[in-house]
């Protein structure tokens, strides 16, 4: 402690350095000082539609759930510096599959996991040996990969299935309900919070997920390759191995999104998941992770997508009943967000732009 | 067995450099890979070379190939001047398709959305839908020039948007032009027995090839591809190089939307080029262009193009299934970029290096025994 102090009074430039913020925080802050300032004023705006009630803050995740997996598949790629662009195609996929398995063959509902969760790491495997062994342009590999979905989807039906499997429903529409947190509503009884087991798994795998990059060698090594690939080649990480793990990681991601999604909507339908993929792509933008590589945290992305479920649950409030107005605010978002990065981005480099963490904020340093 | 080794040795080096300079060339695998598909159709299909005059126009196979084409070959030269300047794609050209298409079609229309007359000059609508499409292009080109953001996510922007703006502009509804007037740019003026559609791809080629060959403009953008920072240093301005290339994409796109929308005489946000800029980016890379930018060629993205719906065309003649297309395209695809992959490649030359070093030694033998 006593060192410490010794060399910070030496040189007071180090300490500065140590107390600002990375670019990846800023961001992050950003985006969770945004989410909460358009919840407060989704809230003061549209008192009648109950934002203040713990349920319609819960059913933001239990709504988006599977956007949450898709966006964290993403992210994990986007971290490494690659794209996938087939998560929303492979969603629709594994819906459709279930259902048709399901409805069809009349398989037990357990088998719909192991169904998924394979044809998540299917994809991702196949994309991830041609990006990373094959060194073909990520963004050329899973266009292929949603053609060949969205493609498959038709092939297998083209009139959407409805599930009625009594157990796949079961899970469908169970409910956790959270302890202390209701509202009474005006009849006398009470609007209780709850979450799906959807929303708890995705809830899980992010809290995996967070653990992963930040505590494991494989997670600090995502971020080596995103950021610098020579250089974390020239530190002995195998980095084509990385890249393929990321994209099986993401493929298998995309498989949970798969299924969560045909949870929340049980039947399959071949334009499920259309687009998705552009919705985990800003999501997870506006999350604060960078395209370019090496930087962002799936904590951002939660927010990411929860900025993205709030908007569509506040424009059609707004009294605009357009579908389209959504995605023209979604994008105003975006645009704001890619901004940001960038003169972050560019700040960085220069060295320029740093803010100074509060006094509260500080983390002293044990050594 | 030795004059045979002899006689071979004193081919090889005339035959040698063409070959290895075929295998080079880049154009020449997507010529190889639209020769297959066009032998496979004259297999399956003998009346494929057949054109015949039906209805005042030239119809037949390979005039449909090239009219169906021409929106694709449009985008196409756009999307090759972007992935050159800026290793990035451009995946906003669908999106600015509707766009300059809506601000056309609302000219014409006034705020009806089903005339039978014009309610502007033909020209000066055609006019503003460039307009709005060089607008756009602008948009992304400022994002990607001045604020350094990757192309593909600055164009996302206008992707996700794109549409919505479209048909705001169009008042929440799809667009009917009656006027046959408006069906010249994208069916036929009448009297010419060949479709406009394909008249103005190959004028659009032309443009394009012109204006990136006499001008310097083709040099520029290579060099700003291949190193943006160097040719900055060498006294280029790679921020209006960039910024141009993606206005003249965003012309294109323009161009191509209101072929588009003129040849189904209607303006649909939602429908109007839909997933195009998947076909024109698999369409630069067929033809041989890199998709990390530099080196480009316009002849080597047309022949993608039309190759893209060559195989389009051949499958539904197949009898598969719109929507069962992307499985075969998406197959076919891969194939053809794993085959044009330098990692694929140098694994061939290492294999066929293998086999060549076991029969030296055998031949080297024999002739020391002699």
């Amino acid at each position: 402690m006593k060192d410490n102090k010794k060399s910070a009074m030496v040189s007071p430039d180090f300490l500065i350095k140590r107390k600002a913020l990375s670019n990846a925080m800023v961001l992050l802050l950003i985006t969770i000082s945004l989410y909460v300032l358009l919840y407060v004023i989704s809230s003061v705006m549209f008192v009648d539609s109950n934002f203040s009630k713990y349920s319609v803050f819960f059913n933001l995740f239990n709504n988006k759930a599977y956007l949450l997996m898709l966006a964290l598949g993403l992210t994990v790629v986007m971290i490494t510096g690659s794209i996938d662009i087939s998560v929303g195609g492979v969603t629709g996929l594994i819906s459709m599959v279930i259902a048709t398995m399901l409805m069809k063959s009349g398989v037990s509902a357990i088998w719909s996991i192991p169904v998924a969760l394979g044809i998540g790491i299917a994809f991702g495997i196949v994309q991830g040996f041609l990006v990373a062994y094959m060194e073909i342009q990520p963004f050329i590999v899973t266009l292929s990969g949603m053609f060949f979905a969205r493609g498959m989807i038709s092939v297998i039906s083209t009139q959407s299935v409805p599930i009625t499997d009594k157990l796949f429903m079961s899970w469908s529409s169970a409910k956790v309900y959270i302890p202390f947190l209701y509202n009474a509503r005006r009849n006398g009884t009470s609007d209780v919070a709850y979450l799906t087991p959807a929303a708890i798994a995705a809830i899980l795998v992010l809290i995996i997920l967070i653990i992963v990059l930040k505590k494991t060698k494989f997670g600090r090594s995502l971020y080596a390759v995103g950021g610098n690939p020579q250089s974390a080649l020239l530190m002995g990480i195998n980095v084509k191995r990385i890249k393929f793990m990321a994209h099986v990681l993401c493929g298998l991601l995309a498989g949970i999104g798969g299924l969560l999604f045909t949870l929340l909507s049980p039947s399959g339908n071949p334009g499920n998941g259309y687009g998705y993929e552009i919705d985990a792509i800003s999501s997870s933008v506006i999350g604060g992770i960078m395209l370019s590589g090496g930087l962002g945290l799936p904590i951002g992305t939660l927010f990411g997508v929860l900025i993205n479920a709030l908007i569509e649950r506040v424009v059609p409030l707004l009294g605009i009943v357009e579908a389209s107005w959504p995605r023209i605010i979604t994008s105003a978002f975006l645009f704001v967000f890619i901004v940001l990065q960038s003169v972050f981005a560019g700040a960085g480099k220069k060295g320029g732009f740093k803010l100074l963490r509060p006094e509260w904020m500080r983390f002293r340093s044990r050594k | 067995m030795s004059n045979f080794n002899i006689g071979n040795k004193s081919y090889l080096p005339a035959l040698k450099p063409l070959a290895m300079n075929l295998l080079r060339s880049r154009l020449t695998f997507s010529l190889v890979i639209l020769l297959i598909v066009v032998v496979q159709n004259i297999i399956t299909t003998p009346t494929f070379f057949n054109i015949s005059i039906t209805n005042g126009f030239i119809s037949g196979y390979i005039p449909n190939i090239l009219d169906e084409a021409s929106e694709l070959v449009i985008v196409t030269l756009g999307m090759t001047l972007v992935i050159a300047v800026s290793g990035g794609v451009d995946i906003s050209v669908g999106a600015i398709m509707a766009i300059s298409a809506a601000f056309c079609g609302m000219l014409l229309n006034g705020a009806e959305y089903r005339t039978d007359v014009f309610h502007s000059p033909y020209i000066l609508a055609l006019f503003f839908g460039l307009l709005g499409g060089a607008l756009c292009g602008a948009f992304n080109g400022f994002l990607v020039s001045v604020l350094k953001i990757q192309p593909m996510i600055a164009t996302l922007i206008l992707f996700t948007a794109g549409r919505s703006i479209a048909k705001q502009i169009t008042f929440g509804q799809t667009i009917y032009i009656m006027n046959p007037q408006y069906k010249w740019l994208g069916v036929q003026i009448p009297g010419v027995p060949v479709r406009t559609t394909i008249i103005v791809a190959i004028v659009i080629i032309a443009l394009v090839v012109l204006f990136t060959k006499l001008t310097s403009f083709g040099l520029y953008v290579q060099s700003v591809g291949i190193n943006g920072s160097a040719s900055r240093l060498v006294g280029l301005n790679s921020r209006v190089i960039t910024f141009m290339a993606f206005v003249i994409c965003g012309i294109l796109a323009g161009v191509a939307g209101l072929v588009g929308s003129s040849g189904v005489g209607s303006v649909n946000s939602g429908e109007l080029g839909l997933a195009i800029e998947m076909d024109a980016i698999l369409a630069v890379a067929l033809g041989g262009n890199l998709l990390s930018g530099g080196k480009f060629s316009i002849a080597g993205s047309v022949i993608g193009a039309y190759t893209i719906q060559a195989i389009t065309t051949t499958l539904y003649a197949m009898s598969v299934r719109a929507d069962q297309l992307n499985v075969f395209k998406a197959v076919i695809i891969i194939m053809i970029i794993v085959a044009s992959s330098d990692v694929f490649k140098e694994r061939i030359k290492k294999l066929s290096r293998k086999k060549s070093s076991k029969s030296m030694p055998v031949g080297g033998q024999i002739n020391e025994g002699q």
